[in-house]
């Protein structure tokens, strides 16, 4: 049976396509060294249009007022600048409203592109530019520990990983968030409590990495202006053992929250990347896998949700779990060395080298 | 190509839902047409594959692995026709995987074509962002700039009758095509023409060279007083397919095995219910439920007349997410046969919208999703309910018309781990009236059967008389305003070479007779204090009863049913309930 992958790996090469919504302009070059911040292709965002309507302004129908127009597609027209001047004895302008680009015109209408503005697409990560992609973005490759998330706000940021726990469990705390954690990316257990929410945006942090996440924070957590990123998903429970070990293992390293949503369609999911010295080039991911004895698996499901095990056996058939249901099941054991028989939907296999 | 029992033609569906891809053969046995066996995957619609193919071949490998019946080849190819034995000669794909369509309708006017057209959209798994029409204040320029902000998928334009006024529909296109023009030529929506026909040539010439696929059809409102969905639903099909294809590979061979016929699940499953109502219709609505991860299904057929809802934010999976947005916790929680904290249920719902796939593993965890799925069915229902006719036969405005029979499809019913419990959520998802017949789709061959009525309606007919289906309960709802512990109905059930049995059933019981399958029965129905059985408040009358795997239901438990307030003892009376029902 196909299995869903969660990466927690503490060195492996990492590819990453980055690309823009739309055509534009890459700004960074082949073998560029780049930042998570660095901005590697833009393209031109025209903010909001205005319509102008020659015929209804000065009383023609859409033939006859499409003869008086004078710009063209692609022009750059200055606020106030007369686009159609009416017939008569006094003869009636019609005016552009702000500066803007001619983006259509036709039937006695323009349309114009006003307030334009730029869309900058980061790298997300720190690496190597290994490949162009023209007109929409680059592949960016790089080195080191990757820890993949379940959800994520949608900001990019590094800084110091400081972490605040001696423990996986151990919460977020409004009490405890001093000065000494400005501009780090701090790893907690589990936040339920807004106020530390709060004090993290107001010190600020570059990130915050969390086991969990009250539901009821997503809407603060959506609006910190610094990346937040949960490895687990939503409740109050402590990181996984396997992710908490390696960000531990790796505090007060340079790291780079790209806390992108999880799109299981198009596969982005939230990351914490560690960059890493690298003698040899390590391995990349296994992108798919099959269930087999002996692979880590997180559960994903109560019981002992989010808890790392390990594959022990598949089970022939059908079997019937303690809710009544007649699943396709594996039998895990679990670190503290019980062993439980599980739905096979609720493992997903943690690709990682603990 | 009309396929006949003489040429004896084999038949493989094959459904790519959004966690699990299921292949169902249909054969020819002893002279008619039977279900064979199904064999099901895990779907790779999805990252990392991003691909139907390998959740496809699975699924077709694990049937080959029940049937002992070749059916790839060693390229891994559907062998179609069959030959020697092997393979099969028809091949029907329905899906319904992936994101909800990103949706702006256009139409004239709120209470006409922008009405009918978010029903058209409402018959796919789309969901809509915008509403764009003469009665919408913005300037032209904001609801470009709307468009353009939203990058829809699919664009639904439609407007004026036939023969009517074209200038205000022309007036929309050519706006819509400005915001086509403008998009980035890979951002482009594919887009569905449902508006007056004078206005086609006009609408091919504005954004045929701005969309990747135009689909032109009839008008869903070619008089003011006649909605014809029909049609445009068909050119939505063809809409969706494109869509799809763009998105996930694979499907260019689901396509090519079937005909270049790929349907929208939820579509066939509308089309089979429709099917089913011209053939066995009566005075009463034929209903077909569906819950998925992908999204929640209401098909409702009235003396031929279709009415479908498809809601993804109704759906079990990725779409319970946004679920609180729809309605509160406290309604998920009335449902609940256990003491569960709420913000234990609130974690459920965000951690299932991550893990769609996974599935309750403890009572605890099962409580939830059966809750969930009273709760989601109850809002689809409710919703597809605004589009049922008027004038149908109803005890009450605010109830569900009765339906003869009502099929339900979803795992969260077919697998559930007794059938009391899946009976249970569909009386309280549903709140049926009158007598109706609850059938169980156990295996999901309803879609199945409505993308196969298309070329071989005898084989969809076949297979639904074969006993494919499970016949749940007949459930008899008496509606009536007494008191609770007041009788409400005598009911004698004289079941054919064998009993009789009596029973007086009181305002707010729910009540179980057994009458297994392949035996049969006449029941008569007195209603008492003015109740509602079916045959009008205080009517009595006699119904033919057949034998179902439950038996003979009577839910007086009150239409619209209404839950203790109290905690406690509503978690009690759910228990007694389900124990009324066997567990």
């Amino acid at each position: 049976m196909l299995a869903p992958l969660s990466h927690i790996l503490p060195l492996t090469t990492i590819h990453r396509e980055r690309l823009l919504p739309l055509a534009g302009r890459v700004t960074a070059r082949l073998e560029q060294k780049v930042s998570p911040v660095d901005v590697v292709a833009e393209a031109s965002l025209g903010r909001e249009h205005v319509l102008l309507d020659v015929g209804q302004a000065l009383g023609l129908p859409p033939e006859a007022a499409g003869k008086l127009v004078t710009c063209k597609v692609g022009e750059r027209l200055e606020a106030g600048r007369v686009i159609a001047q009416g017939r008569g004895f006094v003869p009636l302008p019609v005016k552009v409203p702000r500066e803007g680009r001619v983006v259509a015109c036709g039937g006695g209408k323009v349309l114009l592109e006003v307030g334009e503005g730029t869309l900058e697409l980061r790298a997300g990560l720190p690496g190597i530019v290994t490949r162009i992609i023209a007109g929409r973005g680059v592949e960016v490759t790089t080195h080191g520990a990757l820890v993949q998330g379940v959800w994520g706000n949608g900001r990019v940021d590094l800084g110091l990983m400081l972490s605040m726990m001696t423990e996986p469990g151990e919460p977020l705390v409004a009490s405890r968030l001093d000065v000494s954690f400005r501009g780090s990316v701090l790893l907690a257990g589990a936040c339920s409590d807004p106020e530390a929410l709060r004090n993290a945006s107001d010190l600020p942090l570059r990130g915050l990495v969390l086991g969990s996440l009250s539901p009821a924070l997503i809407g603060l957590a959506a609006q910190a202006r610094f990346p937040v990123l949960v490895v687990d998903g939503f409740g109050n429970r402590p990181m996984n053992s396997a992710a908490y070990k390696l960000l531990a293992s790796n505090a007060r390293r340079e790291c780079t929250v790209n806390a992108e949503p999880y799109d299981r369609a198009t596969g982005t999911r939230p990351e914490v990347v560690i960059p890493l010295p690298i003698s040899q080039e390590p391995p990349a991911p296994h992108l798919g896998e099959h269930f087999t004895p002996g692979q880590r698996v997180r559960l994903c499901r109560a019981p002992r949700l989010g808890e790392i095990a390990t594959l022990v056996a598949l089970k022939p058939g059908l079997t019937t779990v303690p809710s009544g249901l007649r699943v396709a099941a594996g039998e895990v054991r679990l670190e503290d060395g019980s062993q439980l028989v599980v739905p096979l939907a609720n493992l997903e296999v943690i690709n990682s080298a603990g | 190509m009309p396929a006949s029992l003489i040429t004896a033609d084999s038949l493989l569906t094959v459904d790519v839902g959004t966690v699990t891809t299921r292949a169902a053969l249909f054969d020819v046995v002893e002279g008619g047409y039977r279900f064979i066996a199904s064999g099901q995957a895990p779907s790779t619609a999805a990252a990392p594959y991003r691909n139907v193919a390998e959740g496809v071949h699975q699924a077709i490998g694990n049937l080959q692995t029940v049937t002992g019946r070749i059916l790839l080849g060693g390229d891994q190819r559907l062998i179609i026709p069959a030959q020697d034995g092997a393979g099969v000669d028809h091949f029907t794909a329905t899906m319904s995987a992936g994101p909800a369509l990103k949706t702006v309708v256009v139409g004239l006017l709120n209470d006409y074509s922008l009405e009918s057209i978010q029903r058209l959209a409402r018959s796919t798994y789309a969901r809509v962002l915008d509403l764009v029409s003469l009665n919408d204040r913005r300037k032209p320029e904001e609801q470009i700039d709307s468009i353009l902000r939203l990058q829809p998928d699919l664009l639904l334009i439609a407007g004026g009758t036939d023969g009517g006024a074209t200038r205000s529909i022309d007036r929309l296109v050519e706006l819509v095509g400005l915001a086509c023009y403008l998009l980035p030529a890979d951002k482009r929506p594919v887009i569905v023409y449902a508006g007056n026909q004078d206005n086609a040539v006009k609408v091919r010439n504005t954004l045929g060279p701005w969309t990747p696929s135009l689909h032109i059809s009839p008008n869903i409102l070619p008089r003011l007083e006649t909605e014809d969905i029909q049609p445009a639903q068909r050119a939505l099909v063809q809409a969706y397919a494109h869509i799809r294809r763009s998105q996930t590979g694979g499907l260019d061979d689901l396509a090519a095995w079937s005909d270049g016929s790929l349907l929208p699940t939820g579509y066939a499953h509308g089309r089979m219910v429709r099917f089913l109502g011209q053939i066995y219709g009566g005075q009463k609505g034929i209903l077909g439920v569906d819950l998925g991860a992908s999204a929640a299904t209401i098909s409702a057929a009235f003396q031929g007349r279709l009415v479908q809802g498809i809601y993804p934010h109704f759906g079990l999976g990725e779409g319970l997410g946004g679920i609180l947005r729809h309605t509160s916790l406290e309604s998920i929680l009335r449902w609940l046969p256990l003491d569960i904290p709420a913000e234990t249920v609130r974690d459920y719902i965000y951690q299932k919208a991550i893990y769609p796939a996974s599935l309750p593993a403890t009572v605890e965890d099962l409580a939830i999703e059966q809750a969930l799925a009273r709760q989601n069915l109850s809002l689809a229902m409710q919703a597809a309910a605004a589009d049922f006719p008027a004038g149908i036969p109803r005890p009450a405005p605010d109830l569900t018309p009765a339906f003869e029979p009502a099929l339900a499809g979803g795992s969260v019913f077919a697998a559930a781990p007794t059938l009391g419990q899946s009976l249970l959520m569909l009386l309280d998802g549903i709140q049926p009236t009158g007598v109706t017949t609850m059938i169980l789709d156990q295996n999901n061959l309803l879609p199945a059967l409505g993308a196969a009525a298309g070329r071989s309606p005898i084989l969809s007919v076949q297979v639904l008389e074969s006993g494919a289906f499970l016949g749940l309960a007949t459930v008899i709802s008496v509606v009536s305003g007494v008191r609770p512990n007041t009788p409400v109905l005598r009911l004698r059930l004289s079941v054919r070479g064998g009993a009789e049995t009596q029973v007086e059933v009181r305002q707010g019981a729910l009540e179980l007779i057994q009458l297994p399958p392949g035996q049969a029965g006449q029941a008569s129905l007195q209603p008492l204090h003015h109740a509602d059985a079916g045959f009008g408040a205080g009517r009595g009358g006699q119904i033919p009863v057949s034998g179902t795997a439950l038996g003979l239901v009577i839910d007086a438990r009150g239409r619209p049913l209404r839950l203790a307030p109290d905690p406690a003892r509503r978690r009690e009376m759910i228990k007694k309930w389900l124990y009324s029902l066997g567990g």
